[in-house]
């Protein structure tokens, strides 16, 4: 239709997604956010630029910097990688929080009644790994069992026992574990700290003062395995087919039902870990709430990695960043609210980058 | 200047989108009181130009003009308001409420309260007047496919469409019910409506329509009254290139029975009986083709085979090795081959690459599956061997297999199937929606199988590529076999009466 008159700005859908925007948009978004941020700080009276900029120093302008942030940003990869392995077949685990509070208390449960206190510490870690491991994996069997016998929306399922998992977690801290009635459990014994880096200051005097734990060096390596399982195994491949196309996949011979559930329970199990290391390497007992979010954080790492588990440790520490570096200024709720407008401007902005705008003469 | 003398002109559209011309410049003209078939290949453009005259699309240039009034249409409503409607052939209509129903869903002028009596006066007196019976108050999940398109008919008229578009209405019909709708369209051309026909059938559109427009690739290749055209003739338009509908068929060299069935029965989504005691065998070099209107048990019967439905009753034998009630890994590790009915939703994984849709299943074994691991070389290598050997045009294994055609896309299924080298290959209409060009490469595939000793069920709703293809046929209706003939002695008419569940004449002597 040739029509004169001014021109008109349209959206118009893209039909295909080029390459370079799907590299680009986590880092178009993660800039978006930050620059909706820095509009609501200059709204209550603060200068965006200095905040970011103490921000940033604080969380990677120094060794301990770093170090602080390396201890958030552990329980995150972890969870974050749990929760990618669920969305990779489209299933929407978002009860990572849940899982990661069973995968704690299972390991409590284990350093403090199960092991004898002189257990050497290499063996105390391991079944405490293992037990959050089975405890987050049984939590994502619930949810994975009800979803592949019964189609139950995993959604609403995971979301649930989330609320019952803190429920679970409280009447212990409160109750049966109780320190003198306080919301939390005596503390480990040392067989079931994990190491730190500080402990090797002696060795080697520049990890003096390092709070973080070796838990990092765990979610690296697992993260690296879960990028060669996607990239290399049978495995993954099948569950490549399943996310993409279930359909295709019963054809091929992949057998959804048993598919659904282990991926919710390696799902649920590396959540669980992700608990398992924040008892043991940070808070060294149990309480009430020891995790800030780390597993609905994870959630919006996972999709802002595009599941790339590679790209999980990258994301992971920048939300790291921004929970350490949101610690130390003020108005202390920064951190929360640019996570929350991280969160709005990846899902919007997600669906916005599928269009362009054209203009129309 | 308005040209009075056409009901519905559409002048130099050219629709474009990102890499493609759709439709370039293209002219069309029909007239009240005429049946103008639109012909072309998939991709030609048909679609595109109907969707612009339906209002789904808006062209980049051109002019639509109704009974020569310029006419600028925003959205489906704009054009059902000038008189404009279509039948896709996806039906567009609430399972679970009645046939008056649905005519009146979306009425904008109906009354707050809607009496259902009126309604069905209202739907009865339109079927009446054109001859599309239907009872109003069916649910419309009760009715055949045939039913539910008369609903759809019914449901533009009574919107006052005078221009009504079809897209492809026969592909889901028998012989007999496309017969009916034929006299539903004389009825209506002779109550001087304007009916636009988009098909693939060539004798269809000689028998039916007074025009044909032919597209090719986005341009109108010929516009030409239909009289006296032959089916080559329109073939090559089409197509642009000399086409032969015969295939130089070897007689079967019948080995061993590869696939036998007995007493077989399956119930469909809704737990209703879908398969009823089907028995039947397929040997070694020979294709058997199941006849059947959409619906009869056709999809139960490949899924069962595959491993995908669960029988509840009978006994299936695959190179003599008995798999009943089996898994479809171990009806795959048997030697059962599926190309699927439905190539996007079932056949690949759209989002995957080429490479990987042809090792969807050949991933476990080696060359490329190696215990736990995958070997990326290998399924490379055999990707780029396969894309070479069928002949698949794709930009390159590593293409998302979304981006491929329709009949590449088929390609790559059977490439996959094919090189599995299975006992028994299940096609289920393996060129439905292919251009003529794709299509005769497939047959060409099948057949070139059977003379090496494949074992092949063909399951089509189109009876041409029954005849066209297959060493024996057996027509199916409501989930029982209803005769079994080998083609040479088969006749169209016999088979389509028993298609639509015609009693079992005296000519139809099982074999």
């Amino acid at each position: 239709m040739h029509r004169g008159g001014a021109p008109r700005i349209r959206f118009e859908r893209r039909l295909e997604q080029p390459r370079w925007l799907s590299i680009a948009s986590p880092f178009i978004l993660v800039a978006a956010a930050l620059a909706v941020g820095a509009a609501l700080l200059a709204l209550v009276g603060a200068a965006p630029l200095v905040v970011y900029g103490r921000m940033a120093e604080i969380a990677f302008g120094s060794a301990y910097g770093w170090s602080d942030t390396t201890i958030k940003a552990t329980p995150l990869i972890l969870a974050g990688l749990g929760v990618s392995i669920a969305f990779k077949m489209r299933l929407w685990n978002i009860g990572a929080e849940g899982q990661l509070f069973i995968g704690a208390w299972c390991a409590t449960g284990v350093a403090l009644f199960l092991m004898p206190k002189d257990t050497p510490q290499a063996l105390m870690l391991l079944a405490m790994g293992l037990a959050g491991f089975i405890g987050g994996a049984f939590w994502g069997f619930i949810p994975g069992v009800l979803k592949a016998k019964l189609n139950i929306n995993e959604i609403i399922t995971t979301l649930m026992l989330t609320y019952v998992a803190f429920q679970w977690n409280n009447f212990f801290v409160y109750g049966p574990w109780s320190q003198r009635g306080f919301g939390l459990t005596e503390q480990f014994p040392k067989s079931a700290w994990m190491p730190r880096f500080t402990d090797f200051g002696k060795i080697f005097p520049a990890f003096q003062g390092m709070t973080a734990h070796f838990g990092i060096l765990l979610a690296v390596i697992l993260a690296v395995f879960l990028w060669f399982v996607w990239r290399r195994s049978k495995w993954g491949f099948g569950v490549k087919i399943i996310g993409d196309n279930p359909r295709a996949a019963r054809y091929a011979g992949i057998n959804l039902t048993r598919n659904i559930i282990v991926v919710m329970m390696l799902s649920g199990g590396l959540a669980g870990i992700a608990g398992m290391v924040e008892v043991s390497g940070v808070v060294h007992r149990l309480q009430e709430r020891f995790s800030p979010g780390y597993g609905y954080t994870a959630i919006i790492i996972a999709w802002l990695a595009k599941l790339n588990p590679l790209a999980i440790i990258l994301v992971s520490y920048l939300f790291g960043g921004l929970l350490v570096g949101g610690d130390a200024i003020q108005p202390a709720g920064i951190a929360g609210m640019l996570q929350g407008v991280i969160l709005f401007v990846v899902v919007g902005g997600e669906s916005m980058l599928q269009y362009r705008i054209r203009v129309e003469r | 200047m308005p040209d009075a003398t056409y009901a519905v002109e559409m002048r130099d559209i050219t629709k474009r989108f990102p890499g493609v011309l759709a439709n370039d410049h293209v002219n069309f003209g029909a007239q009240a009181g005429e049946v103008h078939a639109l012909l072309g290949e998939n991709g030609a453009g048909k679609s595109t130009l109907m969707n612009v005259l339906c209002g789904l699309y808006r062209p980049e240039a051109g002019a639509i003009l109704i009974d020569g009034q310029p006419v600028h249409f925003h959205s489906p409503r704009d054009a059902i308001q000038s008189g404009v409607g279509m039948v896709h052939q996806h039906f567009m209509l609430v399972q679970s409420q009645s046939v008056a129903e649905n005519v009146f869903l979306g009425v904008r002028n109906a009354s707050f309260s809607l009496r259902s009596q009126q309604m069905a006066a209202a739907v009865q007196k339109i079927g009446d007047q054109y001859g599309l019976p239907v009872d109003p108050n069916a649910k419309i999940w009760q009715l055949s496919v045939g039913e539910q398109q008369r609903v759809e008919i019914i449901k533009i008229l009574y919107r006052g469409a005078r221009i009504l578009v079809l897209d492809e209405p026969t592909a889901v019909l028998t012989p007999q019910e496309s017969e009916m709708l034929f006299q539903t369209l004389r009825a209506m051309k002779n109550d001087g409506k304007t009916i636009i026909f988009i098909s693939h059938k060539l004798e269809e559109v000689i028998s039916i329509a007074d025009n044909v427009t032919v597209l090719r690739a986005g341009k109108v290749a010929a516009t030409t009254p239909a009289k006296g055209m032959t089916k080559a003739q329109l073939a090559s338009l089409m197509v642009g290139r000399q086409v032969f509908f015969q295939f130089d068929k070897a007689p079967a060299k019948l080995g061993e029975v590869r696939l036998a069935l007995a007493g077989v029965e399956a119930q469909d989504d809704k737990f209703l009986p879908a398969l009823r005691g089907v028995s039947l065998e397929v040997r070694s070099g020979e294709i058997v083709g199941i006849a059947g209107v959409a619906g009869n048990g056709q999809r139960e019967l490949a899924e069962t085979v595959t491993g995908l439905r669960k029988l509840t009753a009978g006994k299936i034998t695959v190179a003599g090795r008995d798999v009943t009630g089996s898994p479809p890994l171990v009806m795959i590790d048997a030697g059962i081959a599926y190309v699927p009915e439905d190539r996007h939703h079932t056949g690949t994984a759209p989002n995957l690459s080429v490479a990987e849709n042809l090792a969807l299943k050949a991933y476990r074994k080696p060359p490329i599956g190696h215990g736990a691991l995958i070997a990326p070389d290998a399924m490379q290598t055999s990707a780029v061997d396969l894309i070479r050997a069928f002949d698949i045009s794709t930009p390159g294994p590593q293409t998302p297999a979304r981006k491929l055609s329709g009949g590449n896309l088929q390609k790559v299924i059977l490439a996959r199937e094919i090189s599995a080298e299975p006992q028994v290959l299940i096609a289920a209409s393996p060129t439905r929606g292919l251009d003529i060009g794709a299509t005769e490469s497939v047959r060409k595939l099948l057949l070139a199988q059977r003379d090496e000793g494949a074992a092949i069920l063909l399951i089509s709703e189109d009876l041409d590529e029954i005849f066209a293809i297959s060493d024996r046929i057996v027509v199916m209706y409501e989930g029982s076999i209803m005769g079994e003939f080998p083609t040479a002695e088969a006749e169209i008419g016999q088979v389509g009466l028993l298609m639509a569940g015609g009693e079992h004449g005296a000519h139809a002597s099982a074999v």
